[in-house]
């Protein structure tokens, strides 16, 4: 993942001629420089970075362990702050596109660029690597706070805790899912804002989509229902990959789960191509 | 653009309350013309009502008798109107007028079922809430008038009556070496309980008026062990509580009834006892046996205010859906004067900022407070009627906290959208608004009830943030003398329901204060 994001930076350094132009690298080259170059990015992506830490961190320091088996998934409670992140990872997405309606700036961009997929191709090629990089930081950096704090509240090997490792399989899978977690809620928010274009209605739908359904999902007193609606919600199912104890009782398994993200992040993409490519700009 | 503030120009305008009526119509018509905000506050109200009458629909309670399924039976009212459990071991005889019990209790002692951690043994002990002693009752109907005075397993002496009314005595369990000794009279429609450790020296523990209590009543001894109870993190979000079977049993001597019993036999009733465990079965059923004046009781049960079933405040499921439009727009009345420069406009307008500030807040708190009731008036009762309809039977609760809870909602809607409208004046942003005002409102929430957050932490985040002013909804009381899992996952929050809408718009005065703070500063 990290060398993608290399060859994009590369990428972006070299002086591409214009008459290049049947690559998608003038596309790639032209969004990299919009994003980098916009005040609030760097901000941004630290934001996300902070907050995904802070918050695991702090969740982390919430429990505590005093005999063995206390029933906590310490994988994934060390990456809930992954459950705030999104909403920066959100807010970053959509402003790659609704910034570009505010402003204006679409018109020139889809005069200079005229393929209009490509353009949403390529915004969402810059949006995956920065969050995949971002997103690597984040969870790296929670899963180290929590191997840092949580032995101190009474989860240590004695208790049955071993600290939390990378080596451990289900571990490594829900920090590697939880990074793609981030890269699909990007490219969700990037599908509907682009659909949208508005940039507040855009974050307020992307926002609803995200923490609605979860409590929707919690209050429904059928468990039948609830388990269906747990099934198609995206936040849920996709956060099943941070899951690494008691999997047998999730509606779904951790990859399937991110899977279901997946197929809305596919759908808000292609619902948010064809609206740039029929609608008038 | 701050020659705006220049005197000359306010100099010709109406002074002081002239002018604002003005504004607040400037203010109104900016609102109503811009066709998708209007859209958007209906389309608000309208998810409200659609959620609250789906989710409604969609709830449904059955019970089963053997393997047919039947509609689960009305749980008993009590004197109150609240739905009460009323289960219970008695021992009575029939009191006609004035009268009283006196006993002495030697022993409490009972089973649980299969508690954690292993869920494989039935264990002896008590639930904290076991309770037993002599009682005062208005026949033997489920959720009729009662007075009693008690022990119960941890919390001491105690006289309850009528189901949600609870007084504290002397603390301490009982045991042979420390027995106690427990009076109830009945005088009129008064009732004095009194506790005494050695049956001579007796200390009043409360006393109350049942008017309703009629000249016959049964008085007698009676037993209760209501469900051992506990609380686990649910896969799906949120938290599950579990309850368990247990039974309680009493040693009762030195019984003396005081007035007329007409009957002078003593009746037994297993009062709402319905089908029997395989404990009862096998091992010990509830009853009474009588050798040398001590009686020894067995029963379970409770006798106190029921705490599960759908309180009405469920039905406004749709609520939050609602409260993020509401945010959007609010954000976007105040933002869409920046970004169409219309602020240069209104501002040469009405150069008293702070003012215009305050018109933009009144005219979406009104709007937003407008379509919020318009939603929870219609979804509260009807939503209630459907959910009792379906056999889910939500806590009755009096027209004023019915009230309360619908006009609540609406105010927490006016109020949360006036927060977001003044972080839309301070970040002058939509985007940044917007985030700010759902990760400071919706988030808390969120995490309060659908997360892996220990019931403590989402505690202090419904007591600290702008979501503490959800508390407003809460219909249902917490009874201290019930085990329950008041959690803010079950909808207990930890702040009273106007306390926690005191810190909501504290917030929301917050920041309104320094967003005109910031207009009145900075150019625009």
């Amino acid at each position: 993942m990290s060398e993608r994001s290399e060859r994009i930076m590369s990428t972006a350094t070299r002086v591409t001629p214009p008459d290049e132009g049947g690559l998608v690298k003038r596309e790639l080259h032209a969004e990299w420089t919009k994003l980098r170059t916009a005040p609030g990015t760097g901000w941004v992506l630290l934001a996300i970075v902070a907050l995904t830490v802070a918050v695991s961190g702090a969740a982390g320091t919430t429990v505590s362990c005093t005999q063995a088996g206390c029933g906590h998934d310490l994988t994934k409670l060390s990456l809930f702050g992954v459950q705030l992140g999104q909403a920066v990872v959100a807010v970053l997405a959509v402003l790659t596109i609704s910034g570009e309606y505010g402003s204006g700036m679409i018109r020139t961009t889809l005069t200079a660029m005229p393929r209009r997929v490509t353009v949403l191709a390529a915004k969402a090629g810059i949006l995956t690597g920065l969050t995949l990089a971002t997103g690597i930081i984040a969870v790296l950096a929670s899963l180290l706070a929590g191997r840092l704090i949580l032995p101190g509240h009474g989860f240590t090997r004695a208790h049955g805790y071993p600290p939390l490792s990378l080596a451990d399989e289900p571990t490594l899978r829900a920090a590697v899912g939880s990074v793609l977690y981030l890269a699909l809620i990007a490219l969700l928010s990037l599908g509907i804002a682009t659909a949208v274009r508005d940039a507040a209605a855009a974050i307020g739908t992307v926002l609803g989509l995200l923490y609605l359904l979860p409590v929707i999902v919690s209050l429904t007193p059928d468990p039948h229902w609830q388990r269906h609606l747990w099934q198609i919600s995206p936040v849920n199912a996709g956060l099943a990959i941070q899951a690494t104890t008691d999997l047998p009782s999730l509606p779904l398994g951790p990859w399937p789960g991110l899977g279901v993200l997946a197929a809305w992040t596919a759908a808000a993409l292609v619902s948010g191509g064809l609206a740039l490519r029929l609608r008038d700009a | 653009m701050t020659t705006g503030t220049t005197t000359p120009y306010r100099s010709r305008r109406p002074t002081g309350r002239a002018g604002f009526p003005h504004l607040l119509r400037a203010e109104w018509t900016k609102f109503r013309t811009v066709r998708g905000w209007v859209l958007a506050m209906t389309a608000a109200a309208v998810v409200i009502v659609s959620l609250g009458l789906i989710f409604a629909t969609g709830s449904h309670s059955s019970c089963s008798i053997g393997t047919v399924e039947v509609a689960c039976p009305k749980p008993p009212t009590g004197p109150g109107g609240e739905l009460v459990d009323d289960r219970f071991y008695f021992v009575h005889q029939s009191l006609a007028g004035d009268g009283g019990i006196t006993v002495r209790l030697t022993s409490m002692t009972g089973i649980i079922t299969y508690p954690p951690p292993n869920h494989d043994k039935i264990v002896s002990g008590l639930v904290p809430w076991a309770k037993t002693g002599v009682i005062v009752k208005d026949g033997t109907r489920q959720g009729s008038a009662y007075a009693a005075m008690m022990v119960t397993a941890d919390h001491g002496v105690r006289m309850q009556y009528d189901y949600t009314h609870d007084t504290a005595g002397r603390p301490g369990r009982v045991s042979a070496a420390s027995p106690r000794w427990l009076r109830l009279n009945r005088s009129g429609d008064t009732l004095t309980g009194y506790e005494s450790a050695d049956g001579t020296q007796w200390t009043q523990v409360g006393t109350t008026h049942l008017p309703r209590l009629p000249a016959t009543v049964q008085i007698g001894l009676f037993v209760a062990s209501p469900s051992d109870l506990t609380v686990e993190q649910s896969a799906l979000g949120g938290s599950v509580g579990q309850a368990r079977y247990t039974q309680a049993t009493a040693v009762f001597d030195h019984v003396g009834l005081r007035g007329t019993t007409p009957g002078g036999q003593w009746s037994r009733d297993d009062i709402g006892a319905d089908g029997q465990t395989d404990w009862q079965r096998y091992h010990r059923p509830s009853g009474v046996r009588e050798s040398g004046g001590a009686y020894t009781v067995t029963g379970s049960g409770d006798i106190a205010p029921l705490t599960d079933g759908p309180p009405i405040e469920r039905t406004l499921i749709g609520m939050l859906a609602g409260l993020i439009v509401m945010i959007v727009v609010a954000v976007m009345f105040m933002t869409a004067e920046y970004r169409r420069g219309l602020i240069h406009t209104t501002l040469i307008a009405s150069p008293r900022r702070g003012r215009v500030l305050a018109a933009k807040a009144v005219v979406i708190g009104l709007v937003a407070f407008v379509a919020g009731v318009a939603a929870t008036a219609i979804t509260v009762p009807s939503g209630t009627r459907i959910l009792r309809r379906g056999g889910a039977f939500p806590f009755p609760v009096s027209s004023l906290t019915e009230l309360r809870v619908i006009v609540g909602t609406a105010a927490l809607l006016a109020v949360a959208a006036v927060l977001a409208l003044a972080l839309g004046a301070l970040f002058r942003r939509s985007v940044a608004a917007i985030i700010t005002a759902i990760v400071v409102i919706v988030v808390p929430y969120v995490l309060a009830f659908a997360s892996v957050l220990p019931d403590d932490v989402t505690r202090w985040l419904l007591r600290l943030t702008p979501a503490a002013g959800f508390a407003i909804q809460q219909s249902v009381p917490e009874y201290k003398q019930v085990i329950g899992n008041y959690a803010p996952s079950a909808g207990y929050y930890p702040l009273a329901p106007w306390a926690g809408f005191a810190v909501l718009c504290a917030y929301a005065a917050l920041a309104l204060g320094l967003a005109a703070h910031r207009l009145r500063r900075r150019d625009a």
